[in-house]
């Protein structure tokens, strides 16, 4: 099993969340999380005042899923999340050792 | 007679909501989100304090006689000889001492203690604006800005805003910056208070302005219609004026035209057109407006530049925009007006100009340097700053042990579990660490 971890663009996600529903992906975790990349951050002037705005607001996926779906789902987001300019985000995979479903106690694929 | 009495009446009260709860309101939503309940607290508390002071002294300080300064204090002492019919008078000019004592207040958010505004407050009506109010407002023949200079100023661009906006700035430099400014974004939390603490101001206005008509020769019905329509238009027409030219600035500027620029703009038109509202035509009252609002929304970045953390720009709004409005009237200024003195782009040479600018030059020394006795007194005896870790966990709790939106208190029945879990331990302990 793989973990998928994508930090995407706020104004994405409805599109990939749909994208990966479309494609048959069962659950997710989903969080709106802050940080930055090359870029980092721009600048701000309010009131006249410039303000370094260090962090830029991010939404991040988490999906567990099979080995096999892995590059696939991967494929979607990055290709649902493009928009070409900096700031897109990052998408990265993981080994995931164990699963377990809290409810019943089933372990690995059919815990996902 | 009758119609005059009555609209002082609500003119009156119209002065008296500019306090509370208008300035507030936009003072309020411009503060931090734990610093909102105590800038509120600045204005209801200053209106109390003020008003009965007023009544004790500040009216015979203003009204009690002649002097260069002010009047004989004991004069009419309580009100002493004062029959209730001329009370109206009194509570209206009582109005003007309260909101100019709570306009200082915006500069000194989240950092100045609350006993010591409670203390600073009256000692700066007593010995700054009721002498202020009696050498603009009295206008007997010894008064300073009014009787010996000549200067004009209908409804307070000196006594009010100017006075108020040097307090301001001499307060900030005294009480120092707050922690973390200007690296740390300030930014307003709640815009839509200041929106609307910004209407109610305006609507609140007619009565400071359109009510600040005076007869020199006991009331006649011609000056109240002609007078107090030229009132009400060009302080209507600088403040619309004002939020544009405001925008402008803002836009061209900054790429934005913001809600806290228009909210400022309407401010600013309305502090310019003070003075100068019973002295001007409609296009002066357009270019007096349009010219405070580019100007004040320049002016509001000065603080970045010099250094002074005038957290919600009394500086850069009152004192600019009050010397904006003032001399200009040496500019704008028609003989047909309040005044009966041309200004400069009427024929009236530079002489109105420079009386305008010596009551400017007054005003700004008065106010300072006594400003800068009382603040220095309270400075080296109680103090004027909070303590550094009440002020970072916010002054609501440290002064007012309370907090302007309590989301997660578990009676609400709202929230986060893990927020609603802390607050039985950690609230009163807050709380009892305040010293201010």
């Amino acid at each position: 099993m793989k973990l998928v971890t994508a930090v995407i663009k706020p104004h994405k996600w409805e599109d990939v969340r749909e994208a990966l529903e479309t494609f048959g992906v069962a659950g997710m975790t989903v969080s709106e999380v802050s940080g930055y990349g090359r870029q980092k951050g721009h600048t701000e002037v309010y009131r006249g005042a410039e303000y370094d705005i260090a962090l830029v607001p991010k939404i991040r996926i988490e999906i567990v899923v099979d080995d096999a779906d892995s590059d696939d789902i991967v494929g979607i987001i990055v290709k649902t999340a493009q928009t070409g300019r900096i700031g897109d985000g990052k998408v990265w995979v993981s080994p995931v050792d164990t699963v377990v479903r809290v409810r019943t106690g089933e372990q690995d694929a059919s815990a996902l | 007679m009758d119609g005059y009495y009555a609209f002082m009446l609500v003119a009156t009260a119209f002065v008296l909501m500019m306090t509370v709860p208008a300035l507030a309101l936009f003072y309020g939503g411009m503060s931090r989100s734990k610093s909102v309940l105590n800038m509120m607290m600045m204005s209801y508390v200053a209106a109390a304090i003020v008003g009965i002071l007023y009544v004790a002294v500040g009216w015979s300080m203003g009204f009690g006689g002649d002097g260069t300064f002010f009047a004989n204090p004991f004069e009419l002492l309580w009100l002493d000889g004062v029959t209730t019919d001329a009370y109206i008078g009194v509570m209206f000019q009582m109005t003007f001492a309260i909101i100019t004592a709570a306009l200082i207040s915006g500069a000194v958010a989240d950092r100045l203690k609350f006993s010591a505004w409670v203390v600073f407050v009256p000692l700066w009506a007593l010995f700054v604006y009721f002498p202020m109010a009696h050498m603009v407002f009295s206008c007997t023949d010894d008064s300073l800005i009014c009787g010996r200079i000549g200067a004009q100023d209908y409804a307070g661009g000196t006594a009010v805003h100017i006075n108020a906006g040097i307090a301001a700035l001499v307060l900030v430099v005294l009480l120092g910056k707050r922690i973390g400014w200007p690296r740390e974004q300030m930014r307003p939390h709640n815009l839509t208070l200041t929106m609307l603490g910004a209407g109610l101001l305006w609507m609140g206005w007619y009565g400071f302005n359109v009510g600040s008509i005076v007869f020199g020769d006991g009331y006649n019905d011609e000056q109240f219609f002609a007078e107090t329509g030229r009132t009400f238009a060009t302080t209507t027409l600088a403040t619309m004026a004002a939020i544009l030219g405001w925008l402008v600035v803002e836009r061209l500027v900054h790429k934005k035209a913001t809600s806290l620029g228009a909210a400022s703009g309407i401010v600013a038109g309305l502090v310019a057109i003070t003075p100068a509202t019973g002295a001007v035509n409609l296009s002066g009252a357009v270019a007096i407006g349009a010219i405070a609002g580019a100007v004040c929304a320049w002016a509001v970045g000065l603080k970045y530049k010099l250094g002074y953390d005038d957290s919600l720009d009394v500086v850069g709004v009152h004192l600019v925009g009050g010397i904006i409005g003032t001399v200009l009237i040496g500019v704008f200024s028609t003989s047909d007006g309040a005044g009966g003195i041309d200004g400069l782009i009427y024929g009236g040479g530079f002489g109105p100009l420079a009386d305008q600018a010596l009551g400017v030059l007054v005003a700004v020394l008065y106010s300072g340097v006594i400003t800068t006795v009382i603040a220095l007194a309270i400075k080296y005896t109680m103090g004027l700053r909070l303590d550094e870790e009440d002020e970072v966990a916010g002054i609501d709790l440290a002064a007012h042990g309370e907090s302007a939106y309590d989301l997660h208190s578990g009676s609400s029945g709202g929230g986060s579990v893990l927020a609603a879990a802390t607050v039985p331990a950690s609230a009163p302990a807050k709380s009892e660490g305040a010293s201010a």
